[in-house]
């Protein structure tokens, strides 16, 4: 019978597997699934179209400028975040954060439902690296900067006079005062501790089970962060847009 | 002239001046400690709320002082003759109360010694705290000339120092407005309000403070005042009503604008001096004792009244350190947060000063007045000299 025959030739194909389609791909086959069902929802063609802009208009303007090389940026997919913590723990050994500070942590969002219903959330948080730092600009000493090669905003320690400004100028909370340092202390992506000495990643990233924290060059476009950011299909968001920080740390969901 | 002439000395202003500096010994032994230990370990503030009650007390100092120069200056500078008896205890309490300002922040910094060093090596020109501490170095420095120039009764030198120390103060004192109003982060401060509103009340704080300091010094010496410097101060009377209703018409409209259509974190800011943890600090002090009952009662005594306007304006001073710690602290309690379902998440942040904080607010109290005590001794009361 020619349909036994077909049937034992699908069998006979070896899985390829899923790990190797690249985002393209993917984008290609939503794009066709979203053609056919908005066709079969007896909508039209335009308002597939209109959603794919929909999910565009989330992506901050300030996407698809990368004044640095490498432009580090990391983009966290909150949804796999099962608050273990490691990355926390990885961060303290990695960069002597004393037990009074953090550089990173973990947040606990209640995403409310419906009535009385919640969904719970995990938002790991860290220097958002902003194209446009509030601290860097409110240091009268230039001790905090914005590295020129890598737009990794970093502390010159010893000329830290411990105004605390970039704390108060900080929308995020990521700044404390370490008194061993006797200086701001704050994340650096691991540039001291990690990449300067040749590692690729950051210990967070390195240590996270649950591949939330996705490190990378945003101005390479064969980047896991690059094809994230620029995937139409994905929302894609920023920590408090309003105060204009542009924030190089992206997040999304999977 | 810059000799002590001991006119003015009793046993009740070297008592003064005797504790004034015992407080300022408690304060530098409190604030010397904090660099030892640690200010983490001794003071109150947090990484949430990284400027606490010495921020306050610094910028409560330095309204004053800015307010001094800049209230006094319509007469020495300016050239109306009726103010001019003020003058000399005006510029003297400018530069005694920026001092103050200077001991409390000085405290309050981490590596205050590093601040010379590298505001010079490394200038960072988009920042107003640079611009800050750079002019009013300059301001001190010409408030310096001034009061020297105004002891040797070289008035006309005297005035040119005082402009270039008007334009210095507005400059630096607009920008300390802007290192709060310049940051985004703090809705509650963003925008041109803060520069403009802290040289408004700048001036209200100064005539508050030559009203009550000039009354004090007679009071304290049992000298009866002159009748130009009656007249002086019910001029000066006139202008803190004015400057009064000027902060008084501010506020509305802070207010105003911080509730229409709930504007985020301005709205939980202004909720929390009107009806949450700050309320009392607002209406008792802001509002009833910093403002509504210093006009009314200036204007009800026709800015005639001296110990009435003196009163008043002794605790409109109070009040007004009250207002500077609202406004420091009051614009850091809304979390970073707010508003993105975060759980466990305060409503407000919590901030309540430490006891070595407030023994640095002592000490620079103590500084103040050791200061301003010394003065009257060594300066005869601040009496006029003429040279011509």
């Amino acid at each position: 019978m020619y349909l036994k025959d077909f049937a034992k030739w699908l069998k006979s194909l070896k899985n390829e597997g899923v790990e190797h389609v690249s985002v393209e791909e993917r984008r290609k086959f939503l794009k066709m699934g979203l053609v056919i069902t908005g066709v079969y929802a007896g909508g039209t063609l335009l308002s597939v179209v209109s959603k794919v802009n929909e999910v565009y208009a989330d992506i901050p303007e300030y996407v698809g400028h990368y004044p640095y090389k490498p432009h580090y940026s990391m983009v966290l997919r909150t949804d796999r975040c099962i608050d273990c913590e490691r990355c926390m723990e990885a961060c303290r050994k990695t960069n002597h954060v004393p037990s009074y500070g953090w550089r990173t942590r973990i947040l606990e969002q209640h995403l409310p439902k419906g009535e009385g219903e919640w969904e719970r959330r995990f938002m790991p948080i860290l220097c958002n690296h902003c194209n446009e730092p509030p601290c860097v600009r409110a240091c009268p000493t230039r001790a905090t900067y914005k590295d020129k090669k890598t737009g990794i905003v970093r502390m010159n320690v010893k000329k830290c006079i411990g105004c605390k400004t970039c704390m108060a100028a900080c929308p995020y909370n990521m700044r404390y005062f370490n008194e061993e340092k006797r200086a701001i202390d704050k994340c650096d992506f691991c540039w001291e501790s990690r990449l300067s000495k040749g590692e690729k990643i950051t210990a967070c990233a390195q240590a996270c089970p649950a591949k939330v924290r996705i490190f990378g060059d945003l101005s390479d476009p064969e980047s896991e962060v690059f094809q994230l950011v620029h995937d139409p299909q994905r929302a894609i968001w920023v920590l408090r847009p309003e105060v204009g920080a542009r924030p190089n740390v992206f997040y999304t969901i999977n | 002239m810059l000799v002590a002439q001991g006119g003015v000395k009793n046993s009740r202003i070297v008592g003064l001046f005797v504790f004034s500096l015992i407080l300022l010994g408690i304060g530098l032994v409190a604030g010397l400690r904090g660099f030892i230990v640690g200010h983490e370990h001794v003071y109150g503030v947090t990484r949430e709320v990284p400027w606490g009650i010495l921020i306050s007390t610094y910028v409560f100092w330095v309204v004053t002082s800015t307010g001094l120069c800049l209230t006094s200056s319509i007469g020495h500078v300016f050239g109306y003759k009726p103010m001019h008896p003020i003058a000399s205890r005006s510029i003297f309490l400018a530069i005694a109360t920026i001092l103050s300002g200077f001991l409390a922040i000085g405290l309050e910094l981490e590596n205050p010694w590093r601040m010379p060093i590298w505001n010079v090596l490394s200038p960072n020109l988009k920042s107003n705290i640079w611009w800050m501490g750079t002019l009013y170095g300059a301001y001190l420095f010409f408030m310096l000339i001034e009061f020297g120039l105004i002891r040797l009764g070289k008035h006309k030198e005297a005035s040119m120092a005082g402009l270039l120390g008007v334009v210095a103060g507005i400059a630096a004192h607009s920008n300390l407005g802007a290192v709060f109003g310049l940051l985004h982060a703090h809705e509650f401060w963003y925008g041109p309000y803060m520069p403009i509103y802290f040289i408004a009340s700048a001036m209200m704080s100064g005539a508050a403070a030559i009203i009550f300091f000039t009354w004090l010094a007679y009071k304290l010496s049992g000298r009866q005042m002159e009748e130009s410097m009656v007249k002086a101060l019910q001029v000066t009377g006139k202008v803190y009503a004015l400057l009064t209703a000027v902060v008084i018409f501010f506020t509305i409209w802070k207010i105003i604008a911080s509730l229409a259509g709930k504007p985020h974190g301005k709205w939980e800011t202004v909720m929390a001096l009107m009806k949450g943890p700050y309320a009392f600090n607002f209406w008792v002090f802001e509002i009833f004792l910093g403002l509504v009952l210093p006009f009314l009662v200036v204007i009800g005594v026709r800015a005639k009244d001296i110990n009435a306007m003196a009163y008043v304006a002794g605790l409109a001073l109070l009040a007004i350190f009250v207002m500077r710690y609202d406004l420091v602290v009051g614009g850091q309690i809304v979390p970073h947060y707010h508003g993105m379902h975060i759980y466990g998440l305060p409503e407000y942040y919590h901030y309540f000063p430490s006891l070595s904080e407030w023994l640095v607010v002592l000490g620079s109290f103590g500084l103040f007045g050791s200061l301003f005590l010394w003065g009257e001794m060594a300066f005869d009361g601040h009496k006029e000299i003429h040279h011509h």
